[in-house]
This record gives C-alpha cells, sequence and structure tokens, in this order.
C-alpha cells in the first residue's frame, strides 16, 4: 500500500480549476520530487493535498485513510506536515518557540525532539534564542523543515526548499532532506531547480498545465530528452 | 390639525431625509464604490454647517461672522471646506491600510468637535451659533418647510445624478475596481492613490454640502448636534441597510432609516418623562442592532448592489488567479 | 513638571493595558476592534454594579467584572464576530462600530448619562518627594505594573501564550502547525476583554465613570497601538506610555481640553513620517 495516494485530483480557486485530474503516488520511504514550469499548478497541488485548497474531485489516500476534503489541522494529526515556500517561519518567535509551535499539539515533552532536530541541524542550536526573523534565508528553511519535523511526521511536503538561497545553501539544504528521508521520512516536494531535485529523489513527476505529463525514477527523467528541453535548459 | 400633523411630519421627513440622503450618497462613493473607510463622517458634516453658517451671517460679536454672503454660496463653502479637509486626511492616511483612515478620520471628527466646543472666538462654543439665515423666509412664509422641502431634494437628484454619471465613466470604474481589488487595479498601472483621494475628497464636499443644508434649516447649530451618533453613525446605518454601491440604495436606506430614528422619538416621547434619557439610549441601542441584523441577515442591503462588472476587473481576476496556481 | 509625568505614567499604564489587547486583536482576529474602548467602560461599569449596588469590596467586585467582561467578550464574538469573520476585516470594523454604540448605550440605559464614582469622599494624597499621589493613583500604578508584567511572563513562558504570539506572527503558518486557531481566538479575547476590563476599573478609580468613557478612549489606545507597530503587544505598552506623558505634558502649552486631540495629532504625524511604528520592522 502506497503512503499517499492521489487520484484524479481537480483543484483551485474561486471559479478557476488549476488542477485538471492529477494522480500521484508516494510510496514509504521515498523522496518524491514534482518538477514543471510555472503555472503547472505544482503548489496547488502541494495546497490541496493538505487541506489548504478546496478539492472538487478525486481522492487524496493517506496511510490507507481517505483525508479528502479534512483541513490542515486534522491532516497533521495524521502524521503529515508541510513547509510552504514563504513565510514559513515564525518570524519574532525564537528558533525554540518555533520548534516549540511545531510541536504545538504534542501534548508531552518536545525537549527530546527538539535535541534530534538540533542535532540534523546543529547551527540551529548555535542559534537557539535568536529570532528567527533575524536569521538568513537558508537558515529560515532549517528552521521552517525542523518546525515540520518536530511531530515525527510519516511524509513531510516542501514547496520550493531552495528557491530564493544561494547555491551553496541550496545544495545544504537538499542534502538535509537526504538525511531526512533516511531517518525514516517519505518527503515529496516541489523543486524549481527540476535537475538539483531529481537527482536526490526515488521518483519524480512533470506536471503541465495542471495535468501528468510524465512519471519516472528521478535518473530517467533527468536523462529524458523532452525532460531536458523543458526544463533542464539543454 | 391632524392633517396638519402629517403634513408637518412629512415635510420634516423629507428634509431630514433628504440631507441625510447627501450625506449616504457621499459616503456611498467614498464606501460603496471605493471601498474607503470614513467612520469620520460627522466631521465633515460639521465643517459644512458652521462654514455655511458663519459666511452666511451678518456681524455677531459672539464669534468669527459678518461676511453676510448668500446662502449658496455659504454651502458651496461648506462643502469646499469639508472636501479640503478630506484632502489634509487622505494625504498622509490613503497608502496604508483601510484602518488607518477609518481610525483618522474618527480622530478629525472628534477633533473638530473639540475645536468647535473650545474655541469661543471661531463658533461660540458650548453656545452654539444661531439665527442662522434661511433662504427665502420672507417668501415664503408658513409655506417655509414646503420650499426647503423641495430645495433639499433638488439638491439631492442634482447630487445623485452627478454620482450616477460619474460612476458609470471610466473613473468609476476604476474606483470599483480599486474597491475590488487594489493590486490589480494597480497592476494595470491605475494611480491608486490619486482615485482613492478623488474619491474621498468627493464624498467630503457632499457631507459638507449636507451639512449646511441641515444648519440652514434648523437655524440653530452647537457641538452637541454634531455627536457621532447622529452624524455618522445613522449614516452609515443608512448606506448599510440601504445598498452599498448603490445610489437608489443610499437613498432609501436614508429615508428608511430617518422614518425609523424619528419613529422610535415618537415611542420615547409617550414614555413617563422619568425614562426620556434612557429612552434615548434605547433607541441607539435598536440603532445599532438593526445594523448588526443587517450585516448578518442582508449584508448587501434592501436593495443590493447594482451589478456591473467592469470589463478591466474580470479580466484581470481571472488571469491573476490562473497564475496563482504557479 | 514631574508631577505631570507621575499622573502621565499612571495614565500610561491605563491606556496601555488598552492598547495590547487592541494589539492581539488586530493580528490575531486582523481586525481593528474599534469596540475596545467600550469594553474598557462595560468593564469599568460592572465593576460599580458588583461595587455600589452588591456593596462587594473593590478588589472582588473588580476581579468579578473583569471575568464578566470576558465572558461578555466570548459572547459578543460568537453572536457577532465570529459569522461575519470569513467575510473580511471591512465588515468586522463596521460591525465593532456597531457593538460600541450598542455596548455604550446600554451602559447609559442601565446606568444614566450622569458621572458616577466608585467611592464618594475625598482622598488625601500622599507626598512623596514632593509629588502628591493619592493612595488609589499608587493601587493603579502598582497594579497596571503587575498586569504588564503578568501579561509579559504569559506571552513569554506558557504554551498558550507563545502561540497566541505565533498565530500574531502568522496565521496561515500557525494553522498549518496544526494549532487550533479558534480556541487561540477564544483566549485574544479573554486577555484582551481582561485587560480592558481592568484598564476600565483603573479609569473609574482615578477619575470617574460616564458612558462615553470608552469612546473619548479610542483614540488614545489607537495611536498607542500604531505607535507600537500595531504588531507587537510590547510596542504597545511602549506606544502607551509615550501617548499619556505627551497628553499630560501637552497642557503645559495648550488648553486641557485638547488633551485627546494630542494622541491623534501624534499619530497622524507618525502615519506621515513613520507608518510603520516606532519600533515596528516590516508591516
Amino acid at each position: 500500500m502506497a503512503l499517499l495516494e492521489v487520484s484524479g485530483l481537480r483543484a483551485g480557486y474561486a471559479e478557476v480549476d488549476i488542477l485538471h485530474g492529477v494522480q500521484l503516488t508516494v510510496q514509504a520511504g521515498e523522496i518524491v520530487c514534482v518538477v514543471g514550469p510555472n503555472g503547472a499548478g505544482k503548489s496547488t497541488l502541494m495546497k490541496a493535498i493538505f487541506g489548504l485548497v478546496p478539492v472538487r474531485a478525486g481522492r487524496i489516500v493517506f496511510q490507507g485513510e481517505d483525508i479528502t476534503g479534512l483541513g490542515p489541522a486534522q491532516i497533521v494529526r495524521r502524521g503529515m506536515c508541510y513547509v510552504p515556500q514563504n513565510n514559513n517561519v515564525f518570524p519574532s518567535l525564537t528558533v525554540e518557540e518555533n520548534l516549540e509551535m511545531g510541536a504545538f499539539i504534542h501534548p508531552g515533552d518536545f525537549r527530546q525532539k527538539m535535541e534530534e532536530m538540533f542535532e540534523l541541524f546543529p547551527i540551529l542550536k548555535e542559534r537557539r534564542r535568536q529570532k528567527a526573523g533575524n536569521m538568513s534565508g537558508g537558515q529560515q528553511q532549517m528552521v521552517a523543515m525542523a518546525r515540520a519535523l518536530m511531530l515525527d511526521p510519516k511524509l513531510l511536503l516542501l514547496d520550493e526548499p531552495t528557491a530564493g538561497l544561494s547555491p551553496k545553501f541550496a545544495e545544504l539544504v537538499l542534502e538535509k532532506v537526504v538525511e531526512i528521508n533516511q531517518r525514516g521520512v517519505s518527503v515529496l516536494m516541489i523543486e524549481q531547480n527540476a535537475r538539483a531535485g531529481l537527482a536526490i529523489s526515488h521518483r519524480g513527476y512533470v506536471l503541465t498545465m495542471g495535468r501528468n505529463r510524465l512519471d519516472d525514477t528521478g535518473h530517467n527523467l533527468m536523462a529524458n530528452e523532452e525532460v531536458g528541453r523543458l526544463f533542464l535548459g539543454g | 390639525m391632524e392633517w396638519g400633523g402629517v403634513v408637518g411630519y412629512g415635510l420634516f421627513l423629507l428634509i431630514y431625509g433628504g440631507i441625510y440622503a447627501i450625506s449616504a450618497l457621499g459616503l456611498n462613493v467614498q464606501w460603496g464604490y471605493t471601498g474607503l473607510f470614513n467612520i469620520g463622517v460627522g466631521g465633515f458634516f460639521l465643517v459644512g454647517a458652521y462654514t455655511s453658517a458663519i459666511m452666511t451671517k451678518g456681524p455677531d460679536f459672539s464669534h468669527l461672522g459678518g461676511f453676510g454672503q448668500p446662502f449658496i454660496v455659504g454651502v458651496l463653502a461648506g462643502g469646499v471646506l469639508a472636501a479640503l479637509l478630506a484632502l489634509l486626511i487622505g494625504i498622509p492616511t490613503l497608502r496604508l491600510r483601510g484602518d488607518y483612515l477609518a481610525i483618522a478620520t474618527i480622530g478629525i471628527a472628534e477633533t473638530l468637535r473639540l475645536i468647535v466646543t473650545n474655541e469661543q472666538w471661531l463658533t461660540a462654543g458650548v453656545w452654539g451659533i444661531g439665527g442662522i439665515p434661511k433662504p427665502l423666509f420672507s417668501t415664503f412664509g408658513s409655506a417655509y418647510n414646503a420650499f426647503y422641502a423641495v430645495l433639499v431634494l433638488a439638491a439631492m437628484v442634482l447630487v445623485y445624478f452627478a454620482i450616477e454619471r460619474g460612476i458609470r465613466s471610466p473613473w468609476g470604474r476604476v474606483l470599483k475596481a480599486i474597491r475590488e481589488d487594489e493590486a490589480v487595479a494597480q497592476a494595470v498601472g491605475k494611480d491608486v492613490f490619486r482615485f482613492k483621494l478623488q474619491a474621498l475628497v468627493l464624498g467630503a464636499f457632499f457631507m459638507g454640502v449636507a451639512g449646511a443644508l441641515f444648519a440652514h434649516f434648523v437655524g440653530y447649530i452647537s457641538p452637541e448636534a454634531f455627536e457621532p451618533m447622529n452624524a455618522t453613525f445613522l449614516v452609515w446605518v443608512m448606506l448599510i441597510v440601504g445598498g452599498s454601491g448603490n445610489s437608489k440604495g443610499a437613498i432609501l436606506g436614508a429615508f428608511i432609516v430617518w422614518v425609523i430614528w424619528s419613529g422610535t422619538e415618537f415611542v420615547a416621547a409617550a414614555l413617563p418623562p422619568a425614562l426620556g434619557p434612557r429612552a434615548h439610549a434605547l433607541r441607539i441601542v435598536l440603532i445599532g442592532l438593526l445594523l448588526m441584523v443587517m450585516l448578518l441577515v442582508r449584508p448587501q442591503g434592501v436593495l443590493g448592489e447594482e451589478r456591473q462588472v467592469s470589463k478591466l476587473l474580470r479580466q484581470e481576476s481571472g488571469s491573476r488567479q490562473a497564475s496563482a496556481g504557479g | 513638571m514631574a508631577q505631570l509625568i507621575l499622573y502621565g505614567l499612571i495614565y500610561g499604564g491605563i491606556i496601555s493595558l488598552g492598547a495590547i489587547g487592541l494589539t492581539l486583536i488586530a493580528r490575531i482576529l486582523r481586525f481593528s476592534h474599534f469596540a475596545h474602548g467600550d469594553m474598557m467602560a462595560l468593564g469599568a461599569y460592572l465593576a460599580l454594579l458588583f461595587r455600589v449596588t452588591l456593596g462587594l469590596p473593590m478588589w472582588a467586585a473588580a476581579i468579578i467584572a473583569v471575568v464578566s467582561t470576558a465572558v461578555a467578550a466570548i459572547a459578543i464574538d460568537r453572536l457577532f464576530y465570529k459569522p461575519l469573520r470569513r467575510t473580511g476585516p471591512t465588515i468586522l470594523l463596521i460591525a465593532s462600530v456597531g457593538v460600541a454604540l450598542v455596548l455604550r448605550h446600554v451602559i447609559q440605559f442601565f446606568w444614566g448619562a450622569a458621572p458616577q464614582v466608585y467611592q464618594r469622599g475625598v482622598e488625601r494624597p500622599w507626598i512623596v518627594w514632593g509629588l502628591r499621589i493619592r493612595p488609589v493613583q499608587a493601587w493603579i500604578l502598582v497594579m497596571a505594573v503587575l498586569l504588564v508584567v503578568g501579561v509579559w511572563l504569559f506571552l513569554q513562558k506558557t504554551k498558550t501564550g507563545k502561540a497566541m504570539r505565533a498565530m500574531a506572527d502568522n496565521m496561515d503558518l500557525a494553522a498549518v502547525s496544526g494549532i487550533d486557531t479558534e480556541r487561540m481566538i477564544v483566549w485574544t479575547w479573554v486577555l484582551g476583554a481582561s485587560l480592558a476590563a481592568a484598564a476600565g476599573i483603573m479609569l473609574g478609580l482615578d477619575t470617574q465613570l460616564r458612558p462615553a468613557m470608552g469612546w473619548l478612549m479610542l483614540l488614545p489606545l489607537f495611536a498607542a497601538a500604531i505607535l507600537g507597530g500595531l504588531g507587537n503587544p510590547y510596542g504597545a505598552i511602549a506606544g502607551g506610555m509615550i501617548i499619556a506623558l505627551a497628553q499630560e505634558l501637552s497642557t503645559l502649552v495648550f488648553n486641557t481640553a485638547y488633551k485627546p486631540a494630542v494622541s491623534f495629532v501624534l499619530m497622524v504625524l507618525l502615519l506621515l513620517l513613520r507608518p510603520q511604528g516606532l519600533f515596528g520592522g516590516k508591516a
């Protein structure tokens, strides 16, 4: 059984549909990357899965349970966490407080989990009392990922985790994604740098105009001529 | 006697309803069409009333005066001064979030009330200004209220057609586009700030004119007449009840709410005198509840807004939503 | 001059308590709550009810009034604001003006328009370092400081307080993190209304109670909140102090009657020069 199974998904804003029947699966233990040109509906897909955009048709099944139509608060409780592309930290809260908010619904002690996060992101330990808003973009991305991991999710959704970062930081963030995955968290991510994203992914999906275009292993997609022409610049 | 009473009340209704309707039409330009939050309607009304009173009166040592200008000059000056005030208040606030305008307009209305209460030399303070000239009073004598009702209604109709013309022009469509989505209006190259300022100033002009018409009818004004309840809040309730974004709605709302408001006064008058001040409070509570019920049950008002979404807006919002999926 | 500064501190404490709630509501519920001043007045008059009509000691009357005001605020939210929340902040703003008006005149209906006091008689002021301060004013000052420290501890140390700051920071992210936003909204009203009621009672103790006292406080409250950047509860405290001191010191130059206008002029100047607030960062 797949961890996440999306089928025939139609969703959008107001009167306009952005997704016209998308299908996608994530198996336990995988990193899956969604690529596609601007306006393909990648972010909308992720928001629809997480209950932030109304779903008009189709089904979203997570760990064997139909979660179509549930809100973010209910989905979080089922073991899926989401890192938005922008504004993904609480700027006036310290790093520690950001992580604590990530564990908000967790009733017990979160110290243990926080230490784990500091182990994964040592830089955050150094800056634990600093306000997240005063940190660099790359550091904020790490705060955001750590915040989302505080609840021990089965699946982590990452919306363009390297957007706006320097190449050095982008590389570091993607390394962290692999490390998170090795700790047993499945990852579904959108990456505008398709080559880098696909390189670390087990499988990838190419989305255009709100429809599935291609899906294959990350490796094969990178080698695919059409994909190369479309997004890899050559 | 009975008939006389009914006719007398009918004329009052026409005069006050008409004056309030002009104010509500002004607010409709600001809020209904442009989405500007002016909770200081009373301030602009006050400026219009005092300006016209001071401009038209003969010499009076209790306050500034002695200009002796004709009625029409006073009324227009009242409108112009209110408009200037709007310009002053709009410049610092219209580039900021909508709430700031709301707070600033309350501030200006309250500050003006402080000024007219405390600056004796200008406005005679709490004593108020009496003997404000009534135009053509000697000509009409006992039929004066009928004449004034016609005058007010004529002014109201004039304002109505002026606004309708403006709002159906390209200028009016930009205003509505700003109300619906400022970012879109900006994106298609409209100077949003300038259009907002124009709407604020135009609306304030009509409020000033309404204030002036009020002053010349009652003949005596004092700071008490410009309590936020009478001068601001009632106008808001009128617009919401009638239907904001609709000039006919603003007029209809003004008359409906004035009938309710004055009706509760009759009820209050029938109560034992000991309850008098309390009855006044109860009237206002009722009007407040009317507003809340309206907002909850029929937020579009009795008439609702006339549907004429601009082409500009529809195209833009379509493409914006499409791109939001990126 | 020193005397005026002392009065400014007392008044500043009162304004700050109101402005904290206004700021939290502005950030978390995303609208300017124009009925906040009248919630202060409601708290003050409820304390009058328990103090004078029921004859309770002042401290007990104050506590019960604060709790009742919080309950009233939650009720008003359920009845009026919550159903309108989806329609956007401007409609909520109009609704809050409506609530302000209704509250003020409900007060006038039950208690009349004439000024009232909690306790008749004149207190002899203490003289400390040449400054006059009435015992009740000393109490107000102490209570205001305690409450501000209490709020600070609540926001800084408790999980609920941190979640409220998180919501004020980034509402969407709070929802995405699984924070129960509706419950936090209830807590926001509890905190905001309690502080408002406490401020209203202090104002009533310092001077007298009038139905319009809340409406008249609205400008200083907003001025303080805007000065503080309308986002940061701590900025609101500083804003409150500045506004209060400016109002008191203005009496050296201007007619006392213009005190309320001072906060307005300061606010407009600030909006012109530094719209993000004195201490605010990004808008």
